[in-house]
């Protein structure tokens, strides 16, 4: 029989002990050097025929035991194999789990990145104002909250995130969600959960005690120190703000420690000549006490001064790289580790999750504007091309189906061969819509970066299951 | 260290050849070896590389374990097993049929941990 090895990539410990991702299944094995040696043996394009390859083998028994392990475990399959048609969608309507309330359109700090306000917005207007209200209403929100739970079927947990804009611009309609959700959500027998990004310039004492009261996940969009906050997170008149978020992060830090609230995050917007990664990592951790920080490379269009570029993604692979070790050694001892972009993606890699699609924006997730407009996510609401209904009338399921066949990674011939496939289905719609006008398509600028992120993911991974495989049991269930 | 001609050497467990790292790998793995159909005890070489939740399926006197391998979700003390195999569990367990030929066979004790001396006996 002729056989070939499937999509995947390999990856080993420095210690020798060799691995295998297997692309159709997300599975990861481990290999014996035997099973390594058939692994590799077959991964020419044509495959070779089995029964040949065995019959000069030296250890035949063994190599015919481990190849049918490989085969059975889908790693080495028939050339001629039929290939399974995929689901393309999960049974419609799916179920929401998690709506992002954009409660406000404006925003106090005019920084120079922002895709909202910048050269790359989708919606009309100018400056920080959109074409919509600039505030959601209470009553808006409340008939969010009625939307979520009419919508969620039998989840038995929701999600609801508020975003903006500066969210605490309009701190009365967060107020009244949770209120009101808190009711509704015992009505429907139904868990609610909140979380919030905020520039952190509005976090007053009675803001929050709110929020820390109401267990908020709370995420401050911070870039650094002052050096690093100040380049482009500006008030208007291009003051930096560091100087006002300061004290009023440490006193968040100090409320939700007091209240052992949730995990405190910080996310990092990555520039052009940001300081290096573990730097900034260490004073928001050390300095600010955040427990967990995410980067993500600015969000721009093509020829941005403050774009990261191909040099600036190298960069930034080895920078995350030094972050890294970091969560290796803290992980080899049985500690966790906040460097939450890799977390996450550690996490995906031992639960073995195969996207369809990159994220779920559409799916489990979808954005509200300030006027109760559904958008596939925060980042898309007010923008009339991506609408897919309102709070009032509901989801506009035809559109919505429409966009996921249409996003599903099946149909992104450019993915086909590509081993992150899995964990990346083409990336984030919003970054694909800002640079090729089309949200459907694969991000192809940044595959060198999503696949070398994955690649530290997996010797990570490999390093740590190798000396303390018991630190992967906090991520068995969720 | 030096060799010892007359020490016997420690059984070997046969290597794996390919085993499973994540959490998917582990559920293939497992379907695999569903599908390859033979029961496997824990005595048995390879050990099965799952276990089932609940109470245990896996039959090897002596070793049994639940799904965290320990023994925190078995019938305990182990008294109780003489109702809970037989109530709640498919284990085969060597009671009377109290559905058609012994229904009244546990009347007499209630509360096995305390009295099951009490439980009458049966003839077939």
């Amino acid at each position: 029989m002729h056989l070939r090895t499937v999509l995947h990539r390999r990856f080993r410990t420095e210690t020798g002990h060799e691995f295998v991702y297997v692309a159709s299944s997300a599975a990861i094995l481990g290999l014996d050097p035997l099973a390594s040696s058939i692994v590799d043996a077959f991964a020419e394009p044509a495959g070779r025929d089995a029964e040949a390859w065995l019959a000069d083998h030296p250890e035949r028994a063994d190599a015919e035991t481990a190849l049918h392990d490989l085969t059975d475990l889908g790693v080495i399959r028939p050339t001629d194999e039929a290939q399974a048609p995929r689901a393309q969608l999960p049974p419609m309507p799916f179920p929401i789990s998690t709506l992002v309330l954009n409660v406000t359109n404006k925003c106090n700090l005019s920084c120079t990145y922002c895709y909202e306000y910048g050269d790359d917005r989708l919606t009309a207007g100018k400056g920080s104002e959109g074409t919509g209200k600039a505030r959601m209403s209470d009553d808006t929100a409340r008939q969010s909250i009625d939307f979520l739970l009419r919508n969620a079927g039998d989840r038995p947990q929701v999600s609801i995130t508020f975003f903006g804009g500066e969210t605490l611009l309009n701190f009365p309609a967060i107020r009244a969600a949770v209120l009101y959700a808190e009711e509704r959500g015992a009505v429907h027998r139904k868990r609610v959960h909140y979380s919030l990004t905020t520039n952190a310039t509005l976090l007053t004492d009675e803001v929050v005690d709110f929020l820390t009261t109401h267990r908020f996940g709370i995420t401050v969009s911070i870039d650094g120190d002052a050096g690093q906050q100040d380049r482009h997170r500006t008030f208007r008149g291009g003051t930096g703000s560091f100087a006002t978020i300061a004290p009023r992060i440490q006193h968040l830090v100090a409320q939700n420690k007091a209240k052992k609230g949730r995990a405190l995050g910080a996310r990092v917007t990555l520039t052009a000549g940001a300081a290096p990664v573990r730097e900034t990592y260490d004073f928001l951790t050390k300095e600010l006490g955040f427990d967990e920080v995410g980067f993500a490379p600015v969000t721009a269009g093509l020829g941005r001064t403050y774009a990261l570029g191909e040099q600036g993604y190298e960069k930034l692979l080895r920078e995350f790289g030094e972050l890294a070790e970091d969560y290796v050694a803290a992980a080899v001892s049985g500690q966790s580790h906040g460097f939450a972009n890799l977390g996450d993606l550690l996490r995906e890699l031992h639960q073995g999750i195969n996207k369809a699609h990159p994220c779920g924006a559409g799916l489990g997730l979808l954005g509200v504007s300030t006027e109760g407009e559904l958008g596939l996510c925060h980042r898309f609401v007010e923008s009339k091309s991506h609408a897919v209904g309102d709070v009032t009338n509901g989801i506009d399921e035809v559109v919505r189906t429409a966009f996921l066949t249409k996003a599903h990674v099946d149909q992104k011939t450019d993915c086909t061969q590509c081993f992150a496939r899995p964990l990346c289905a083409g990336g984030c719609y919003h970054e694909a819509h800002v640079r090729y006008g089309d949200a459907t398509r694969a991000n192809l600028h940044y595959c060198e970066w999503i696949r070398g992120f994955i690649d530290l993911g997996l010797s990570t991974y490999a390093r740590i299951l190798t000396q303390n495989p018991k630190f992967f049991a906090r991520f068995e269930s969720s | 260290m030096s060799s010892n001609a007359n020490e016997v050497p420690a059984p070997q467990r046969p290597r794996a050849r390919v085993f499973p790292a994540n959490r998917k790998a582990r559920q293939l793995a497992a379907l695999v070896l569903a599908q390859r159909g033979s029961a496997r005890a824990l005595t048995q070489d390879p050990p099965p590389t799952q276990y089932p939740y609940g109470c245990t399926t896996i039959f090897a006197p002596g070793w049994e374990v639940d799904s965290s391998n320990g023994t925190h979700g078995l019938c305990q003390p182990i008294e109780r097993d003489l109702y809970d195999c037989y109530h709640t569990c498919y284990w085969p367990a060597q009671v009377p049929d109290g559905v058609t030929n012994a229904p009244t066979w546990t009347q007499s004790c209630g509360a096995p941990m305390q009295d099951w001396k009490s439980i009458d006996l049966v003839f077939p």
